[in-house]
């Protein structure tokens, strides 16, 4: 286990995505590595920071055309396998959480059903086992009332329950690798850090690697160990260390757009687009 | 500016009575922006829109500029506030084009068609003139929040009423409608309630908030409170920290 | 300053409504024209307006013409679809009858769509009392079968095509009003409706210029859609004898005389048969493109 851990899980060489005949693509030539460490994907609508996600999940509508040099998962090429291989390998061995629980719990089934089918499919367990460890799970993601809440439909609970439902579903098998999409960006304000916390929790226990999409740099940047900025599609800066060593321009035009309580502006910076596409022709 | 005493709402009744507001009162002075901060369900959303008149359901009293308004309002009255919403593809008519759209508040209200107060409307929210001939759905959700911000401001309002008006844009995009509310407000002396949960943009904005939770206001600050990380509510604290990772 | 305001103006009219006009039927027959089974169906409705129109002159003969000695001939190049028990030609009579069609149709639209959205829309956007005796009104008339509660207007307004019409139309605008309650009731929530009662927009102004918009495109589609009901309803009222009467070429009345003589003579009862199925399928088809171009919602990616 650990002379492995040195190996990256995931390795990305010139991603590319293209929607149908459309001429731009989605995303060009994003290039990276994720070992067994939290990494943040941040960037704007249409930065192409979702589309990524999805990519390594091959989770895209098929006629968006998917090309890599290498997209390897495990040292295992993700691109040449097929469906039935990655179904194999989704839930168990990679895992996505996406921004509102609402929509991504099947409405119909009881949450403890959920999970335990969850765990059913991934780790092979009776009925009753899956069931016996659905219900440790869900103590483990700290819901204080777990044998009621298995009973329960997902518009029964509240939106911050239903997020580490969520996590206790995808966790379960302890997948090699996480993608959560935006995972708090649906939540109370209270609650959001709780949920990142425990993610990270679970995280670090599996020891697995955790890919956070997110809008918000700041965010990211207090939870993640690097951060990757994206642009139209472009990876335009990783960070390592704290924001304010942020070199490239968007990058900085971001975090000066937040409004900060605690450092308060009378106007805040705007970005200038003009130049940074300009600045973005040159460079390509 | 605004003075509002006891307001109070509840939906339903008997068993199913859901009291969403609790004899909330609070004062806004003239040309101050007052910040309610407070998570889904705490009611400030319905709080705001008692205050603009949409939720005709409300008990108490609410003055705009020393007039008392009630749950009915007349032409005079609609016009002393004006309210901007939270996401830009829901609050224009998707078969209006945007001049229609801002000439509507102005034939509504029984003004010449004026194609000239139109087209400054757009100007001043930084538009270039021949967005009038577009439809909503070719702009792009900053742009089409100006617009709700132009209409909103064409019958020159005191009153601004925003419900998060930026809580549906990217951050680049929310920083440029946040500068552009607080142009505007300085240019007409408009007085602004901003309804957020997202006390990061309430803080830059206001110079007052309300932390508000379970239908009333737990904790009040001032900007200086929420510079220094100041909050005197055990709720408002744990909003506080859980805002600023 | 003045200078300025005067280029913005012009530029605020210079893509002229032919213009506009223009690239909106473009895009539509852009949409069109990726969709061969909706282009099939707009071009028999065409190819049927056409035939409407110039019956006169694409008839080989008199529809009404009789000539009892070549009565009950087959199909030939003489008479493309044979001949009648009086011996009239059946294709001149299927042209002339797809005037009587057309017009039921249109009559029946022109009545159905506008109440029914009025109706729909009112109950959807006062709600409360006048949404519960619209309902009920429109629940008690859908609620007759609409092929019956025709015959009994027929029969008491006496038999000709108008009768016809008014009884179908009777009966047809319930599913209308329906559908555009329900839009409505969608539609009354919207942002744009709250700030449009913000800045003082009256009721009706707010029924009209801002909830009926966006009802007007599902009611056309649903129009469409219930022609082809339309069309079998008229025929068959036609072959009860209770629609247009003879010796008015009418469809649904062309089979019903065509039925004593079927059994020996197949084309006297098949061809109108033939022609009442084209069209309602036509219109079935055109409904189902226009509700994939016109609504966005149900629109396939």
């Amino acid at each position: 286990m650990h002379d492995r851990d040195a190996s990256p899980i995931l390795s990305i060489r010139d991603l590319n995505v293209r929607f149908g005949r459309n001429a731009i693509a989605a995303i060009s030539d994003v290039s990276f590595d994720i070992g067994r460490e939290r990494v943040g994907i941040v960037g704007e609508s249409g930065s192409g920071k979702s589309t990524t996600g999805r990519a390594i999940m091959r989770l895209l509508p098929p006629k968006a055309g998917v090309t890599a040099k290498k997209m390897a998962f495990c040292g295992e090429e993700i691109l040449g396998k097929t469906e039935r291989q990655m179904n194999r390998l989704r839930g168990k061995e990679m895992a996505l959480i996406m921004q509102d629980p609402r929509y991504s719990l099947n409405p119909v089934l009881p949450i403890g059903k959920q999970i335990a089918e969850s765990a059913r499919l991934h780790l092979g367990l009776k009925s009753k086992e899956a069931l016996k460890a659905a219900r440790d799970m869900l103590v483990r993601v700290r819901i204080s009332d777990p044998d009621r809440v298995m009973g329960q439909y997902p518009h029964q609970i509240s939106g911050g329950m239903g997020q580490r439902v969520m996590i206790a579903m995808m966790l379960i098998a302890r997948p090699k690798l996480v993608i959560a999409d935006e995972p708090t960006s649906a939540l109370d304000v209270s609650v959001r850090k709780d949920v990142l916390l425990l993610l990270d929790e679970l995280v670090r226990e599996n020891n697995s690697g955790l890919i956070l999409i997110s809008h918000d740099i700041r965010m990211v940047a207090s939870f993640c160990d690097r951060i990757i900025v994206m642009y139209r599609g472009r990876i335009v800066e990783e960070l390592t260390s704290s924001l304010d060593k942020a070199q490239h321009s968007y990058t900085r035009a971001l975090i000066a757009a937040m409004p900060d309580a605690r450092h308060p502006v009378r106007r805040l910076a705007v970005m200038d687009r003009q130049a940074l596409d300009n600045f973005g022709e040159r460079v390509a | 500016m605004i003075r509002v005493e006891k307001l109070d709402v509840a939906f339903g009744h008997g068993q199913s009575r859901h009291h969403v507001v609790r004899e909330v009162s609070l004062s806004v002075s003239r040309g101050e922006t007052l910040g309610i901060v407070g998570e889904s369900g705490c009611g400030k959303s319905t709080l705001l829109r008692s205050l603009a008149g949409l939720e005709r359901g409300w008990t108490g009293r609410i003055w705009f500029d020393g007039r008392e308004v009630g749950t009915a309002r007349g032409r005079e009255e609609l016009k002393l506030a004006q309210m901007v919403f939270q996401d830009p593809y829901g609050s224009l008519h998707p078969r209006h084009r945007i001049g229609t759209a801002l000439a509507e508040p102005l034939r509504a209200m029984g003004y010449r068609d004026d194609q000239k107060r139109v087209l400054q409307a757009l100007r001043q929210v930084g538009l270039p003139a021949d967005f009038a001939n577009r439809f909503p759905h070719e702009l792009s959700g900053g742009q089409r929040q100006r617009v709700a911000i132009a209409r909103a401001l064409i019958l020159s309002p005191p009153i601004l009423l925003l419900d998060e008006p930026t809580s549906a844009l990217d951050v680049s995009i929310q920083a440029e409608v946040l500068n552009l509310l607080a142009d505007q407000r300085e240019e007409r002396t408009l007085t602004f309630v901003l309804v957020s949960h997202d006390l990061a943009v309430v803080a830059h904005m206001c110079d007052r908030v309300l932390v508000m939770k379970d239908g009333t206001f737990v904790d009040e600050l001032t900007k200086d409170d929420l510079c220094s990380g100041v909050a005197h509510d055990s709720y408002a604290r744990e909003l506080f920290d859980a805002s600023f990772l | 300053m003045s200078d300025a305001i005067q280029t913005d103006s012009e530029m605020l009219h210079s893509p002229g409504l032919m213009v506009r006009m223009g690239s909106a039927v473009r895009r539509a027959f852009g949409k069109l024209a990726e969709e061969p089974l909706g282009l099939a169906g707009f071009a028999i409705i065409g190819l049927l307006l056409v035939v409407a129109a110039f019956a006169p002159l694409i008839a080989p003969y008199d529809p009404t013409a009789q000539s009892l000695s070549s009565a009950l001939q087959p199909p030939s190049l003489a008479h493309l679809a044979g001949t009648d028990e009086f011996g009239r030609d059946i294709f001149s009579r299927l042209l002339y009858g797809s005037r009587i069609t057309i017009q039921t149709i249109f009559f029946v639209s022109i009545i159905v769509g506008p109440i029914g959205l009025v109706i729909g829309i009112v109950s959807g956007f006062f709600g409360g009392r006048t949404d519960a005796i619209l309902m009920r009104a429109t629940d008690i008339v859908l609620s007759f079968p609409s092929l019956i509660l025709a015959l009994a207007f027929a029969a008491a307004l006496g038999a000709s095509l108008s009768t016809a019409i008014i009884a179908i139309s009777l009966t047809a605008w319930p599913p209308i009003a329906r559908l555009a309650r329900a839009e409505a009731l969608v539609v009354r929530n919207a942002d744009y409706v709250a700030a449009a009662r913000l800045y003082g927009a009256s009721r009706l102004r707010i029924l009209f210029l801002y909830i009926a918009p966006m009802c007007v495109p599902s009611v056309i589609v649903r129009l469409t859609l219930n022609m082809a009901g339309i069309i079998l309803t008229a025929a068959s009222l036609g072959f009860l004898g209770l629609g247009a009467q003879p010796p008015a070429p009418e469809w649904g009345a062309m089979i019903s005389s065509g039925r004593k003589f079927m059994l020996d003579y197949w084309w006297v009862a098949v061809m109108p048969g033939i022609a009442i199925l084209l069209t309602s399928l036509a219109f079935n088809i055109v409904g189902d493109t226009l509700r994939d171009i016109m609504d966005p919602r149900h629109a396939r990616s």
